[in-house]
């Protein structure tokens, strides 16, 4: 298959429209097991990569001052039944540089699919890094996702990282972010993830706040149906007068589902601050009664309550 | 003959009898209110005629449209024609107005949607993208709420407590609803303890201990506000027991 056609299909599978991404304006790197099928670059981004026999290494570079003004469009897949794709990212994004990245991971006939992802993330001085990510699984949940990430930010820096897994099977998930916030630095960290057959997802997000008045928030919604159970440890730490933060977590449970979640504040300076919520539970019976005196099924009303919860 | 006929309605709680032999019949296209002190169990009749978990072990009978509704589920119910606005309107995480108000609409268009929220005096540019959750003042919801029984055009709404968590300015954007509703020809039934929602009514039923006390046109329900129920006999404080 060519490449323009392993470009088209990963982008069809994850449901892109390819005019929305194959745009001069937009830079995009397109990644199908270990190899690299598209990519485009725009100024003030630097794009090395690496072909692996298992994978990628890629070093990325959002040059000192320059704002991006589109998001870079990533893709990530693997469209057989089988394989290993484990990505290795170095990002810096250099002082008072500006750039938010879309990225999307793609295993739709996943059967026995495992793709890892090993991140550095420096975000300099006053820069400013957005990353939403995206999973599009198939039916099977014949997948294993282990994303692992070590992030700091330095002094004013912004940092906001979304994963979202909410079509298809989540197969098995282990989420492992570390954060590290100099002063004045915020950081956001979103997690979304509904799990369905005996899914299994692990989420270990922890960030600490090192510097003075550094901010930062971790949230977590989960929605489990049938046997899927999800294990949520969020850690906060704050060590440094000003500093702030808040962990939440909230998780619906369906059916058999089992959910366990952690969260961990720790503050070790008077000036700091650190809240947090977890709630675990069935759908709220207020919520669903309203739904259901609108003349939803149950089916339907707890359908719309997850999707609200994982939008 | 009704749209909406209760008959001898009678319920339990936790060995207590909360509804003690209702009978009342809601007549098409009107506004009714049922009032009665804290505890009279205003709340609880309109949870036993929307079926809600909890309330469905009743004794006597619902009848909708003349057919009873005793062993139909809360969404069976809406479907005939039947809904309900709680006192205090749920909060959903993430969940748009838009498709809040959509969920339950028979008309489920953009455009539907705006004029719903018109209708209540919310700014469909404004809100129509919100969330209905925290963000949103309680007055909001409450009119986010009424926009999405506006939608669903149904026949009869259970209205409890219109007024409560609202300011003077959002109450009369809720009475305009009312008479919208009205001129429609649905049937409205507003449980309240206030002189103001009653006064939007034709007709009010007095409820205490669970009983019907009296019945009849609004002027003549209205002093057993005025007068703190007194004229009853319990003095506000809803015992069991006959009613004098």
């Amino acid at each position: 298959m060519s490449s323009d056609t392993l470009v088209q299909e990963l982008l069809a599978s994850a449901g892109i429209n390819p005019r929305h991404v194959l745009a001069d304006d937009v830079a995009r790197l397109e990644v199908h097991g270990n190899q690299v099928v598209g990519s485009h670059l725009v100024p003030g981004l630097r794009v090395d990569v690496d072909e692996r026999d298992d994978g990628i290494a890629a070093q990325i570079r959002v040059e000192e001052g320059v704002r991006i003004p589109k998001p870079v469009h990533i893709c990530f897949g693997l469209l057989p039944e089988k394989g290993l794709q484990h990505i290795v990212l170095d990002i810096r994004i250099e002082e008072k540089a500006s750039a938010s990245v879309l990225a999307h991971c793609t295993f739709p006939n996943a059967v026995d699919v495992t793709h890892k992802m090993d991140a550095e993330i420096t975000v300099e001085p006053g820069a400013t890094y957005n990353y939403f990510e995206r999973h599009v699984h198939g039916q099977d949940g014949g997948v294993l996702v282990v994303p692992k990430a070590h992030v700091v930010l330095h002094e004013g820096a912004r940092y906001k990282t979304e994963f979202e897994l909410i079509k298809g099977r989540v197969g098995q998930i282990d989420i492992d972010y570390a954060t590290e916030c100099e002063a004045n630095s915020v950081l956001e960290m979103v997690a979304r993830i509904g799990g369905r057959g005996n899914d299994r997802i692990i989420i270990r997000e922890t960030g600490h706040l090192k510097g003075e008045y550094a901010r930062a928030v971790l949230q977590s919604s989960i929605a489990l149906r049938e046997e899927a159970s999800a294990e949520v440890y969020n850690t906060l730490t704050a060590s440094a007068n000003g500093a702030t933060g808040h962990v939440d977590c909230k998780e619906i449970v369906q059916g058999h589902g089992l959910a366990k979640a952690v969260p961990v504040v720790e503050v070790n300076h008077p000036g700091a601050h650190v809240t947090h919520e977890a709630a675990i539970g069935s759908v709220d019976s207020r919520q669903l009664e309203t739904l259901l005196s609108r003349g939803l099924s149950e089916d339907d009303a707890v359908d719309l309550i997850i999707e609200g919860l994982l939008t | 003959m009704g749209i909406l006929e209760v008959e001898n309605l009678t319920l339990e709680l936790g060995g207590k009898r909360v509804l003690d032999g209702l009978t009342i019949d809601f007549w098409e296209g009107h506004i009714h209110a049922l009032i009665g002190p804290n505890g009279a169990g205003k709340s609880t009749f309109a949870s036993a005629i929307m079926g809600l978990a909890g309330y469905r072990h009743i004794g006597g009978d619902i009848r909708f449209e003349g057919e009873s509704i005793k062993g139909l589920s809360v969404d069976e119910r809406a479907r005939l024609g039947l809904t309900l606005a709680w006192q205090e309107p749920a909060r959903y995480q993430g969940l748009g107005v838009r498709q809040f108000i959509q969920a339950g609409a028979k008309d489920k268009s953009l455009d539907a949607v705006k004029k719903a929220l018109r209708l209540v005096d919310l700014d469909p540019a404004t809100y129509m993208y919100r969330a209905v959750d925290r963000t949103l003042s309680g007055g909001e919801r409450k009119r986010v709420e009424l926009a999405s029984i506006l939608a669903m055009d149904p026949k009869v709404v259970m209205m409890d407590e219109p007024d409560s968590g609202i300011d003077v300015a959002a109450l009369d954007h809720i009475f305009a609803a009312l008479k919208r509703l009205k001129g429609k020809g649905t049937t409205v039934i507003l449980i309240t303890h206030s002189q103001t929602v009653l006064e939007q009514a034709d007709h009010g039923f007095l409820i205490c201990s669970g009983k019907l006390v009296d019945k009849g046109s609004v002027d003549k329900i209205a002093h057993y506000i005025k007068d703190k129920c007194i004229p009853c006999g319990h003095k506000n404080e809803p015992e069991l027991g006959e009613v004098p």
